[in-house]
């Protein structure tokens, strides 16, 4: 291959990565500036930049509301899977390992019963009777456990396998520490970062669920989606302002999270 | 030996509560649905699912869920196929950034992509307007098939990315080195080595891609205030629209759903038994 060919080929992937990014920044960077305008119609570029329509929405008390109701269901549900995944690893790897073949089907099935289908079941078998729930944040923090599940699963099981979880088990037995202090004190603490990882990738994506949110409980307990979804009406700069208010939340969570990714290894 | 089965004992009620949720959360709609779906005003049956075939409307829902699935899917892994590959051709610098960038944007979907698209391609929109101005397009509407295409191909990509960068580790550079010394052409060496090798990869992104945007409510929804006919949506007016309410009906729609989902699951489970990186 002479050199000019790889001077070509070079080019070419430089070129295909900056597309890539263009077709991915491009929504992203039409709405920033929209949010940003004073007013923008027909034409290339806006008529003229404000903070205005961030000021009306961040001073909006149903945003906040919603902000706030969207942070409880999603640490609420966070807290409820770490409490019951947890456990449950723990006890499947170091005492039923035969488990966890059973366990890689269960979890595919939040993946192959979309939001949707369960919502049918959810409104019918609690919307009233002894375990009413429908319409209220309760609901939502046990669907997002399921919905957190699949990732919490898989992450957390990498990091049991990458610490040895028997090795370790069984030295701090030898030195004579009970099931339980060897899984509260040795284990635990071996796993705090992958887990801070994994639970801020999950509630990431638990603060962008929509349906759930939006057939069970809807405007009675409104989170985030539900609110955006509400204020469609509303002036295109403002909801502009809104989507670009959630992204950048949602960046600095992923962000944060990869650079603990990195510290790690 | 008695306290080990003891321990045993204590160990496994550490599985209850868990199963618990996941009885109430996951498998008890399900079994609802399961159960409704076969149940309809004369009885046990597969009434359900003969009116949702019999029906046009129905079948329009089926169908047009499945070609935005299968276009968009397409179109979704072509991109990250192309991206990804030169990713790894690039500097470390940029492609971190950029693989960063993706990872992000993979949770950009749902209402706000819906909204961000409105303002971007709408009837008023500022790439529409402009694009009308330059004289490439006579008119656009994002509200119709086209446009929701575009719409989830855009969420595919990010998705398509994560799943396929890491799947190019297969193709090792010296095998490309020992098909040039034997003589192969860059064509023929994606013919013969380098397709061969990804296929099972590429097509279990491709399954997971067509999962994705088949079970995609939120961003049609948000869209079109749940007017296009997607399955998705036709269940959800089933069971929580304001006229006619159906939960049988839209159990057997949402079994139609699961099914395909199924489908595409155990799919994409063989595929990942088959792939390159397990075989070795």
């Amino acid at each position: 291959m002479s050199r000019a060919e790889t001077g070509t080929a070079r080019l070419y992937h430089r070129l295909m990565v900056y597309l890539l990014f263009l077709i991915l920044l491009l929504p992203l960077a039409g709405t920033l500036l929209y949010s940003l305008a004073t007013s923008w119609s027909a034409s290339l570029l806006p008529s003229g930049l404000t903070f205005k329509w961030y000021l009306a929405l961040w001073s909006d008390p149903r945003f906040l509301a919603a902000f706030g109701q969207s942070l409880l269901v999603c640490v609420g549900a966070l807290l409820l899977s770490v409490l019951l995944i947890l456990p449950l690893l723990f006890v499947v790897h170091y005492h039923f390992p035969r488990l966890d073949a059973l366990m890689n089907i269960l979890i595919l099935l939040p993946f192959a019963v979309p939001p949707v289908v369960s919502s049918v079941g959810l409104l019918q078998l609690y919307g009233s009777g002894p375990m009413a729930m429908v319409g209220t944040p309760w609901i939502l923090i046990g669907c997002y456990f399921t919905v957190a599940l699949p990732f919490m699963y898989r992450a957390i099981t990498n990091n049991l396998q990458a610490i040895n979880l028997r090795d370790l088990m069984d030295a701090a037995q030898l030195l004579g520490a009970s099931t339980f202090q060897a899984a509260f004190l040795v284990v635990l603490p071996n796993l705090r970062k992958g887990l801070l990882v994994a639970l801020l990738l999950s509630f990431s994506f638990l603060f962008g669920e929509f349906v759930f949110a939006n057939l069970l409980v809807g405007t009675r307990y409104e989170t985030l989606q539900v609110y955006l979804n509400n204020m469609r009406n509303s002036s295109g700069h403002f909801n502009s302002a809104l989507v670009i208010s959630y992204f950048l939340f949602v960046l600095v969570l992923t962000w944060a999270a990869n650079r603990l990714n990195k510290d790690k290894s | 030996m008695n306290s080990i089965k003891r321990t045993r004992w204590l160990a496994s009620l550490f599985l209850l509560p868990f199963a618990l949720f996941f009885i109430v959360f996951q498998i008890a709609p399900l079994a609802w649905v399961a159960i409704h779906s076969l149940q309809a005003e004369s009885g046990w049956g597969l009434e359900n699912f003969s009116k949702v075939f019999s029906s046009r409307f129905y079948r329009q829902a089926i169908q047009h869920s499945l070609e935005i699935s299968f276009w968009s899917s397409v179109f979704g892994i072509l991109i990250a196929i192309l991206g990804s590959y030169s990713l790894r051709k690039v500097d470390s610098r940029l492609r971190d950034f950029v693989n960063a960038f993706a990872n992000m944007t993979s949770n950009f979907a749902g209402v706000p992509l819906a909204f961000a698209f409105i303002i971007l391609l709408g009837f008023n929109g500022a790439l529409t307007l402009l694009l009308k101005q330059a004289g490439i397009i006579e008119d656009f509407n994002l509200y119709s098939k086209t446009g929701l295409i575009i719409l989830y191909t855009y969420f595919q990509i990010p998705l398509g990315v994560l799943l396929l960068y890491p799947a190019f580790d297969a193709l090792r550079e010296d095998w490309r080195e020992s098909a040039e010394l034997l003589g192969a052409n860059a064509w023929q060496y994606w013919r013969l080595i380098g397709l061969p090798v990804l296929a099972p990869a590429l097509l279990g992104t491709f399954v997971i891609l067509l999962a994705n945007a088949l079970g995609a409510y939120a961003t049609v929804y948000a869209l079109t205030t749940g007017n296009f006919n997607v399955l998705p949506i036709r269940i959800a007016a089933l069971v929580a629209g304001d006229i006619s309410l159906d939960p049988n009906l839209a159990s057997a729609l949402a079994m139609i759903l699961v099914g395909l989902m199924t489908l595409v699951t155990v799919v994409h489970q063989w595929l990942l038994k088959r792939s390159y990186h397990v075989a070795r």
